[in-house]
């Protein structure tokens, strides 16, 4: 953690939909805003910077919206950040709310993820023409799919692991009332008859596009006690924030389990003072667009050694009844507003150490960490949140 | 709580700002300054601590596609990392903050564009309200042209004041090897010109540039170590003002004069000003928002008037002061950067030698 403290005080989200027609881009980041200060106890009055991320401008049609949006988000006469930094930016532009607290400069600052992705279609959007990428891939599944083949390689995992993962975080799903796929009916037949999208990839191990948004409110040490007081709900204090980066291809680069990701978890783990992961962390909210994604990032955040990751995955350790409840949200596999999908795993992790996560709450969570990565798995943001004061 | 740490501008570089640099990507246009900025100090990617740039996808034409230019910084092995969708001021800020934050000791940051594909102007009416600006295309040049209209209208300066403004600045940049545009014709001269968009002419207009900079900034005995006159950051601040232009003054930009009293310019005499002025009677606003004395040396590098890289021209600014303080030429700066039509989003920042 930095030089002083920082605690998630307030979350609130919209509910995740293929189209939010309703409501414009204003609108629906301040439906998760005003959740967010809602929780918190506080108003935008209250708020001293406004930090928000969204992933490619594109998507919605619109350049560099912050400006646009300053009103909407109460942010006239305030700081007002704009963060980017692909897939993974809602997990980075929380990790950039908390520097505006843990550096001194602000007590209370609400940070925004969201993604209208109905606006266009991100998975073309996705597919760069030349000169910028050879012609070669269609949209991430088609970048990816390669990388999960390579991983079923290497590990001689079977091939219906990534059934087990979309089974699971769809299940989960359905605890969550914000989530995007509510599929009561799925089972591990219908997933492994689903069409085949992107070999190994199946239709339903795939993450949706989805609408939404959502919002947190960090606030200091005296911000989060004052909040705690007024609402009851404990903060999530924020034990430790990483990013890393790396490049697309490098000489020596392995995609399948990236360094930067090892990395970013060596860091953030040492700053929370965690020492085995397995043991010491309560759940984890994931980064998963495709199923495969959880045994590799069980792996490569260090939870069980390489190879191994898909037997966790198969003994049920990932479940909300195992010992490492992975995505009990129902993860980016059942809700993908890119540019909130970073921030979700982020807030998901506050909301279970806070207690918050209704029907698909894990019992004595104290220590829960967030996940994101973006570009070519590449970019990589963690935070650790716990219930004690770091 | 306050931020507590001292940290400095200790290198600065940047690419020629030309025209069109149509035989380089974008990667191949920024890595030189990246790498002259590590190099004049001895430095190389891993002894920085923190790495964070601006630019901006509308204007490269591709989603994401700063995660291309990561590679001109040799991110191998792993770096800490960000990227803002805003002008590489603001990335200075952000690495500011990771440093007050303890998370680092010392930060790289750059900024670049290549607006020269596009139909500048036009592609910048994106950035307005999709709902009521936006379907009406007004490009960036109307838009100012709407601002200076209103200040010539409250009698705060006239189309010769202005033309006076683009003779300085251009006159100026004859001693800025990297500006576009060196040296003016008479204000007379101009002021014969025909109206681009009314009341403003070319010159009241900056020019389209393909260029960029890079920085690397340092806490504390780093700073020392890698600079003999570190140019301290002394108060840094941004602010926003309202998107609905048509309820806002538009001779006014509040939002730079509280940055201003956030970030203390009135704390001590300013000897020189960089001013992220595009437009040459938005320096006036700029500095009267400011509070600067008649006697401050405003923009020595010609400006944003003599070279206007979108992304990078803030964060130039900013370079500009930190480059004269080290040189002794100056003790106490304050530079500004600007976001946003109409001088909407305003960051500000005083510099200090020591």
């Amino acid at each position: 953690m930095g030089a002083n403290r920082v605690a998630v005080i307030g979350v609130g989200q919209t509910k995740y939909t293929a189209v939010r027609g309703d409501v414009s881009m204003p609108g629906l980041i301040r439906e998760a805003a005003f959740r967010a200060l809602e929780d918190a106890h506080l108003t935008m009055a209250d708020i001293d910077a406004v930090v928000i991320g969204k992933a490619p401008d594109f998507f919605e049609g619109m350049m560099m919206p912050e400006t646009y949006l300053a009103e909407a988000l109460g942010a006239v006469g305030k700081p007002l950040f704009r963060v980017h930094t692909a897939g993974s930016v809602g997990g980075s532009t929380a990790i950039v709310a908390a520097s505006h607290v843990e550096s001194g400069v602000h007590d209370r600052v609400l940070t925004i993820g969201w993604q209208q992705q109905s606006v266009s279609e991100a998975m073309w959007a996705l597919s760069f023409p030349i000169p910028f990428q050879q012609q070669l891939v269609a949209g991430a599944g088609g970048y990816f799919a390669p990388f999960i083949r390579e991983y079923m390689r290497r590990s001689n995992a079977p091939d219906d692991i990534g059934i087990l993962v979309a089974l699971k975080d769809r299940l989960n799903a359905l605890k969550n009332p914000f989530a995007h796929l509510h599929e009561p009916d799925i089972t591990f037949d219908s997933i492994k008859e689903s069409f085949m999208l992107w070999e190994p990839i199946r239709y339903s191990e795939t993450c949706p596009s989805s609408d939404g948004a959502f919002a947190m409110v960090l606030g200091s040490e005296s911000a989060a006690e004052a909040s705690a007081a007024a609402s009851g709900v404990r903060p999530a204090w924020i034990h430790g924030t990483a990013m890393r980066s790396e490049p697309a291809s490098a000489s020596g680069r392995d995609q399948i389990t990236p360094q930067a990701g090892k990395d970013c978890a060596a860091d953030v783990y040492a700053q929370a003072g965690i020492t085995n992961p397995r043991e010491q962390i309560d759940m984890v909210e994931m980064y998963v667009p495709f199923s495969w994604y959880e045994p590799m990032w069980l792996e490569n955040l260090g939870f069980t050694p390489e190879g191994e990751g898909w037997k966790m995955t198969e003994s049920g350790a990932t479940q909300m009844t195992g010992d490492l409840p992975v995505n009990c949200s129902g993860g980016v596999l059942s809700t993908n507003p890119i540019g909130a999908s970073g921030m979700i795993r982020f807030g998901e992790a506050a909301m279970q150490v806070r207690g918050q996560a209704g029907d698909h709450q894990v019992d004595g969570v104290n220590t829960a960490l967030g996940h994101a990565y973006g570009g070519a798995a590449q970019f990589f943001a963690m935070w650790v949140v716990g219930s004690e004061k770091p | 709580m306050s931020p507590s740490r001292e940290v400095a501008v200790v290198s600065v570089a940047q690419t020629p700002q030309r025209r069109a640099a149509t035989e380089l990507s974008e990667v191949e246009m920024i890595q030189p300054a990246i790498y002259q900025a590590l190099d004049q100090i001895g430095a190389t990617i891993a002894d920085i601590g923190f790495t964070v740039s601006g630019s901006s996808d509308y204007l490269a034409g591709q989603a994401f596609s700063f995660v291309m230019t990561l590679d001109a910084v040799g991110a191998w092995p792993p770096i800490k990392e960000s990227h803002v969708e805003m002008d590489g001021a603001w990335a200075l800020y952000e690495a500011w903050l990771k440093i007050q934050a303890g998370h680092a000791d010392t930060a790289l940051i750059y900024s670049y564009s290549k607006a020269s594909p596009g139909d500048l102007p036009r592609v910048l009416s994106r950035q307005l309200d999709p709902y009521y600006y936006g379907p009406l295309w007004p490009d960036s040049i109307a838009m100012a042209g709407l601002q200076a209209r209103a200040m010539i209208d409250a009698g705060l300066i006239t189309e010769a004041d202005m033309a006076e403004i683009a003779q300085r600045n251009r006159d100026a940049a004859l001693s800025n090897p990297f500006a576009q545009i060196q040296g003016s014709a008479s204000v007379d001269e101009l002021l014969s010109q025909p109206m681009m968009s009314d009341p403003l002419r070319r010159h009241d207009c900056p020019p389209i540039t393909d260029g960029g900079v890079a920085m690397v900034i340092a806490a504390g005995d780093t700073a020392r170590k890698w600079s003999d006159r570190p140019a301290w950051i002394r108060g840094i601040d941004h602010r926003v003002d309202s998107h609905n232009f048509g309820a806002r003054d538009l001779t006014r930009a509040p939002s730079i004069a509280i940055a201003a009293e956030k970030a203390g310019v009135s704390a001590g005499k300013v000897d020189v000003a960089e001013l992220h002025a595009p437009f040459t009677h938005q320096e006036l606003i700029v500095r009267t928002e400011l509070g600067l004395a008649d006697d401050v040396l405003v923009n020595p590098s010609g400006g944003s008037l003599a070279a206007n890289p979108m992304m990078a021209a803030g964060l130039l600014r900013i370079a500009e002061v930190a480059n004269r303080i080290s040189a002794g030429t100056a003790d106490r700066g304050v530079a500004h950067a600007t976001s946003g039509h109409l001088l909407q989003q305003n960051l500000v920042c005083v510099l200090e030698g020591e």
